[in-house]
């Protein structure tokens, strides 16, 4: 059934981001931690395990594939909600500061890219 | 008309998932028709969703009672657990291979965003080195700003500010990331493994690997989910005494 897919990301959502709670706790620091990439984990681990044992169907998991495939509409609800005023009226120090920080991840991604990369090009599984 | 401004608010989110799917319908619309793919569909409808947030004040479009579903809708609780789903279609084998490469793109990525922002800040005449420290960490999300702010006692308006440049950066990101992506390489889960962990902005790197590949999103959610934290930790400590160390 659909929900068991449902009720098993729920359960690795819940647990991840209380992980990720504990973790933030443990160093004092308010708001938790990678909750979203713990739970994440459990979620591949859990599914994997689950699919060894034969005991995860294909419904199960188009329960979870439905989830999967809102996170865009999510996203444009996200967009439409965000302060985008304050992000103007923080003056140029904001605006140039906030650019000059993602302009610099950007540059940084084709050389940081190059570490542990796999050296056969063919390994990439979306190809 | 009362009836059904009341039967809106009693079902807010249901017409926020109405409201999204008519931006969606319009954004793949326009971008097949009038761009001939070339303007991805979905970044198109986060481009619309971003508009319509300019109708509105600080909660974008939310503001308005009849849109306040949006706000549930978009949230971070719907917005986590969808990317959490995300990670069905992860593989595991190459998150272990890309592993080493997202730590030290956190890493990096939490420090040249605070050096920026506090070069900018610097350039612009703050000298007080808890002012400089907020702004910077500002650079890095918009939570990192405000914890940070507030660990160090900064006044609300600088608060602000570093709120803001977190906001900033999320917009950038959303929008910068589907026109660079060719040519930074950001086309295979490892190098979205190091988008994420650069960037750090969950909402700006998710939304912007989604209008570029939808494929990667996971990749890059894996590490950006650890940012806010590591920032979190190092702006009001190591990096505020370097900075008072320089100033």
């Amino acid at each position: 059934m659909k929900i068991y897919g449902v009720a098993l990301l729920c359960g690795c959502f819940l647990a991840g981001k209380f992980l990720g709670q504990l973790l933030g706790e443990l160093i004092g620091i308010p708001g938790d931690i990678g909750g979203v990439g713990f739970a994440m984990f459990l979620l591949m681990l859990v599914s994997l395990y689950l699919r060894r044992r034969g005991w995860f169907s294909d419904t199960s998991e188009s329960g979870i594939a439905f989830w999967s495939a809102m996170y865009i509409p999510i996203i444009v609800a996200m967009a439409a909600t965000l302060n985008v005023h304050a992000a103007f009226g923080g003056g140029w120090v904001a605006v140039l500061a906030g650019l000059g920080a993602t302009i610099a991840g950007f540059l940084l991604v084709p050389l940081l890219s190059r570490i542990g990369r796999p050296s056969d090009r063919g390994q990439n599984p979306l190809k | 008309m009362d009836g059904v401004e009341t039967l809106i608010e009693r079902n807010g989110l249901i017409l926020a998932f109405l409201v999204v799917g008519l931006i969606m319908g319009a954004a793949y619309a326009i971008s097949r028709y009038l761009t001939r793919g070339r303007l991805p569909g979905a970044a198109l409808a986060i481009l619309i969703g971003l508009g319509l947030a300019f109708l509105g004040g600080e909660r974008g479009i939310a503001d308005h009672p009849l849109f306040a579903g949006m706000a549930v809708l978009g949230g971070s609780m719907f917005r986590d657990f969808a990317v959490v789903a995300t990670a069905m279609g992860a593989d595991l084998e190459t998150i272990k291979q890309a592993g080493k490469a997202g730590v030290v793109a956190l890493l990096s990525g939490v420090l040249i965003a605070f050096v920026a922002g506090a070069m900018v800040a610097l350039a612009l005449g703050y000298s007080n080195p808890v002012d400089i420290t907020t702004i910077a960490a500002g650079a890095c999300t918009y939570i990192v700003g405000p914890v940070t702010g507030t660990a160090l006692g900064a006044t609300s308006d600088v608060i602000a500010i570093s709120v803001a440049a977190g906001v900033v950066k999320t917009l950038a990101a959303t929008i910068g990331t589907p026109f660079i992506a060719r040519y930074i390489g950001l086309n295979n889960p490892h190098s979205a493994m190091v988008f994420g962990g650069l960037i750090g902005t969950t909402s700006g790197v998710v939304a912007g690997l989604a209008a570029t590949d939808a494929r990667l999103v996971p990749y890059g959610a894996l590490t950006a989910t650890f940012y806010t934290g590591i920032g979190c930790l190092l702006c009001p400590s190591v990096l505020y005494l370097l900075v008072r160390l320089f100033v």
